[in-house]
């Protein structure tokens, strides 16, 4: 398939999944600071850090204000990762392939792209209502993964799509829990008190993770929590997950199964293998942050071997 | 209680019967014909024979349901993502082209007519062409003047000596024909570079069929579907290579016809590329794929000439691909239409074309021009200058509807700036009397009233000459305009082309 053809299709699932997962870290911090008592200060730098976007937001707001930070990584037009920016993104990515793609996938980007441009006209970031707002969000976009999924063909384009979302929501898990994890282990308040089990619930609701983790391990624990989020090999967020989901799609698009035949399919296999091995308890003796910051600068290492292996044209060869 | 159930439901069968009948029915007593040429009745208010059957479908139709059908109509141009871009609006505000379900109905001797006439002309313009950029033999024998051809900005010199595959330079051609008081039809422009609104044609018609299934079946509609077949057959026809690698070259998705981009390269089976998706290499034209490069033979390409090469043309271009018009020259590409063809669609060589016809062919003209003035000619220019407020005033070099003057519906103002400019550049300028273009009845809100209509019929050159028998019809939906664009307030109608 065409290379252009091929990068819009990852990054237009990339944009999708992005806009998703803000959705939900400001629903849950949204819902979170319903329940905070009145002396206990509410949390939204954090989740500015957590999206990597701290310097923009910075340069453009003077305080980690609720209202300001819901606007900056939904609406705001200056901030090209926001909801907004996103979804806008991604439905030029699908104009431009328009022929790659499924009259209902293409009618549900479009959907969603309505949903946000009148979100901002009507300054629905204003209203009581927001939870409303996030929740059509999420549910456009979960929709947009089961039409991806029910109406495309297994073709490589579908595979660069898949690759492109797994990617991104692997990015997004890391980048929560490192954030989160120190957050709540160093602050003063007592282990296992209650706003402490709110917080580490809050954590988990912020990559729909709570049930899934409730089911399997029932009590809420730090380590336990960390090991569902990374190494997890049933649960369909978590990063381990992602990654193996990564592997089988570059695999089928590199045409090899065994080894590897590019640099984009070489570093994923390690990194894989790198997950797969580890156990918690080594995890956080090296240090969650040292460990999540490292398996960031691989993913990024990775998702730049994708581009050179496939989306340019080495001019030497 | 089933029974009383069933009654139930008869009453409300009965109450929607007794409602549809207080509707008002569709009449047209009322409608206003008022001099100018109508398509579907005559002088005296009597039906034409085309419209007959399709008149009969409407007066049994309510004003209600005729809505609904428009409605329905609308929904599916949306939900087809039909959108386009106009150009002077920097919202980038993606418009519907509006569609009137309303046809324009062709019968068959008409349409022989039509065919004939353009088949004539194109086979003409071609050989025109071509001996342009070869042996200049129009010029030598003075049929029309040097001077005009070498000012012209679409001449490309680069292409002097040059034959393209089987000699075809205007594979796709969509010429504007419009029908004056007379019920005659003229060319108004010819369309040889970029022609673009086929993909309307085809939509209308899988949209009409919908709204009007019966129609299509009594009146012997002929088919349109087979357009991008064709199409694709004579890409294919100009390169010896078994099963050739076609593109269509797109400017991009901010193109105001990028969904017909899209939509040809989807129904021909084509990839659909941008220039940056190409690269030259000794000659060789290549796509850039997941798995390296493959090699291209056909170009569809719907970027201007301008644009395609920026080694050779505008250097600011990003759309195109750095020798890309070598690689044609050296005849490892094929580029459809040729490029150089531009030539023929300045409107002040249109003037020449009987001359042109006639010359090559030994024909006279069988779709006649309307009477042109061009200004780079002395005596012409003087009487554009006498009479700006009868007279329809056009730019040589542009299209769409822009740079354009219709006197009679112009201020003082507007004909001193023409006249300022025309004064300045003559050769930029050519007039025509203003014709009352035929119009066509049209949904406006509650009525049905005569809308000016003009016609695009699509032909391509191939094996032979083929004129796709259906057209896009541009209709003027604002009362008494006459400029059809879509880019200034105009729709289109389906086109009906009886077998009868």
């Amino acid at each position: 398939m065409l290379a252009r053809v091929a990068n819009t299709m990852y990054w237009m699932n990339r944009y999708i999944e992005r806009a998703e997962n803000y959705a939900r870290f400001m629903d849950v911090n949204y819902n979170l600071s319903l329940e905070l008592p009145p002396n206990e200060s509410e949390q939204w730098k954090p989740l500015v850090l957590a999206t990597g976007d701290w310097d923009l937001y910075e340069s453009l707001y003077a305080h980690a204000e609720k209202n300001q930070v819901i606007f900056f990584l939904g609406f705001d037009i200056n901030n090209p990762n926001s909801i907004y920016s996103c979804i806008s993104n991604a439905r030029e990515n699908a104009r431009a392939i328009r022929s790659e793609i499924t009259k209902e996938v293409w009618e549900q980007i479009n959907h969603l792209y309505f949903l946000v441009k009148e979100g901002v006209e009507k300054k629905r970031y204003k209203s009581k209502n927001l939870r409303q707002f996030f929740t059509e969000i999420k549910n456009g976009c979960q929709l947009l993964y089961g039409m991806f999924d029910a109406t495309l063909s297994r073709t490589e384009s579908w595979h660069f799509g898949k690759l492109g979302q797994v990617i991104e929501r692997a990015d997004k898990t890391s980048r929560v829990l490192d954030v989160k994890y120190h957050i709540l282990l160093s602050s003063p308040k007592e282990v296992g008190s209650s706003l402490d089990l709110i917080q580490w619930a809050a954590l988990l609701k912020s990559v729909s993770a709570y049930d899934m983790y409730r089911k399997k391990h029932g009590k809420l624990n730090a380590a336990t929590i960390a090991e569902f989020l990374i190494l997890d090999t049933a649960f369909p967020r978590s990063i381990l997950a992602c990654l193996v989901h990564a592997e089988i799609s570059l695999n089928a698009i590199s045409g090899s199964s065994v080894g590897f035949t590019n640099p984009a399919q070489k570093q994923l296999g390690l990194l894989k293998s790198q997950l797969e091995f580890a156990a918690i308890n080594d995890i956080i003796e090296q240090g969650m942050h040292e460990y999540l910051d490292d398996f960031q600068r691989k993913l990024n290492a990775i998702s730049s071997a994708i581009y050179e292996s496939f989306f340019v044209i080495d001019q030497v060869t | 209680m089933l029974i009383f159930k069933k009654m139930q439901d008869s009453c409300i069968l009965y109450l929607l019967i007794n409602v549809s009948f207080l509707m008002p029915k569709i009449k047209f007593t009322n409608y206003e014909i008022k001099g100018f040429y109508d398509e579907m009745f005559n002088e005296h208010h009597k039906v034409r024979p085309n419209y007959k059957l399709f008149k009969e479908r409407l007066e049994r139709m309510g004003h209600k349901k005729l809505n609904t059908l428009q409605h329905a109509t609308d929904r599916a141009q949306l939900s087809l993502g039909m959108t386009f871009n106009v150009y002077n609006d920097n919202q980038g505000t993606e418009r519907i082209l509006h569609l009137d379900i309303i046809p324009k109905i062709i019968g068959k001797n008409e349409w022989t007519h039509l065919e004939k006439g353009l088949q004539q002309r194109i086979k003409a313009l071609n050989l025109f062409i071509q001996d342009l950029y070869n042996d200049q033999k129009v010029l030598k024998d003075g049929i029309i003047p040097k001077e005009l051809i070498f000012s012209s900005a679409a001449y490309l010199k680069q292409l002097q000596g040059f034959k393209p595959p089987k000699d075809i330079w205007c594979h796709i051609t969509g010429s504007d024909l419009i029908k004056g008081a007379d019920g005659q039809y003229y060319v108004l422009e010819d369309n040889l570079r970029c022609p673009s609104g086929v993909s309307y044609m085809l939509e209308n018609r899988e949209i009409l069929k919908r709204t009007f299934p019966e129609l299509f079946e009594k009146l012997d509609v002929r088919p349109v579907y087979n357009y991008t077949h064709i199409l694709r057959d004579s890409l294919e026809f100009l390169t010896e290579i078994d099963n050739p690698n076609v593109v269509v070259l797109t400017p991009g998705i901010y193109n105001s016809a990028y969904f017909e981009h899209s939509y040809l390269a989807q129904q021909m089976g084509a990839e659909l590329v941008e220039g940056r998706d190409l690269i030259v290499k000794d000659d060789i034209v290549y796509m850039i794929t997941t798995h390296g490069l493959k090699q291209v033979d056909v170009i569809y390409r719907r970027v201007d000439d301008d644009f395609i090469d920026p080694l050779v043309f505008n250097k600011n271009s990003l759309l195109g691909t750095p020798g890309l018009f070598n690689a044609y020259l050296k005849g490892n590409v094929v580029l459809v239409n040729a490029p150089g063809t531009g030539v023929v669609d300045d409107k002040a060589v249109y003037a020449y074309v009987p001359r042109i016809i006639k010359y090559y062919l030994g024909e006279d003209m069988i779709l006649p021009n309307v009477k042109t003035y061009i200004c780079a000619e002395e005596q012409d220019c003087k009487y554009v200058l006498e009479n700006l407020h009868n007279l329809v005033v056009k730019q040589t070099d542009a299209s769409g509807g822009y740079g354009m003057l219709i006197g009679p519906k112009s201020t003082k103002s507007e004909h001193e700036e023409f006249r300022k400019k025309i004064k300045n550049n003559p050769r930029n300028y050519i007039a025509q009397p203003m014709i009352n273009l035929s119009r066509v009845p049209t949904l406006t809100g509650d009525t049905i009233e005569g809308r000016h209509v003009d016609l695009r019929p699509y032909a391509l050159y191939g094996k032979d000459i083929k004129i796709i028998p259906g057209a896009l019809t541009r209709v003027a939906l604002n009362k008494g305009s006459i400029v059809v664009n879509s880019s200034q307030g105009g729709g289109s109608k389906d086109t009906w082309v009886l077998n009868h």
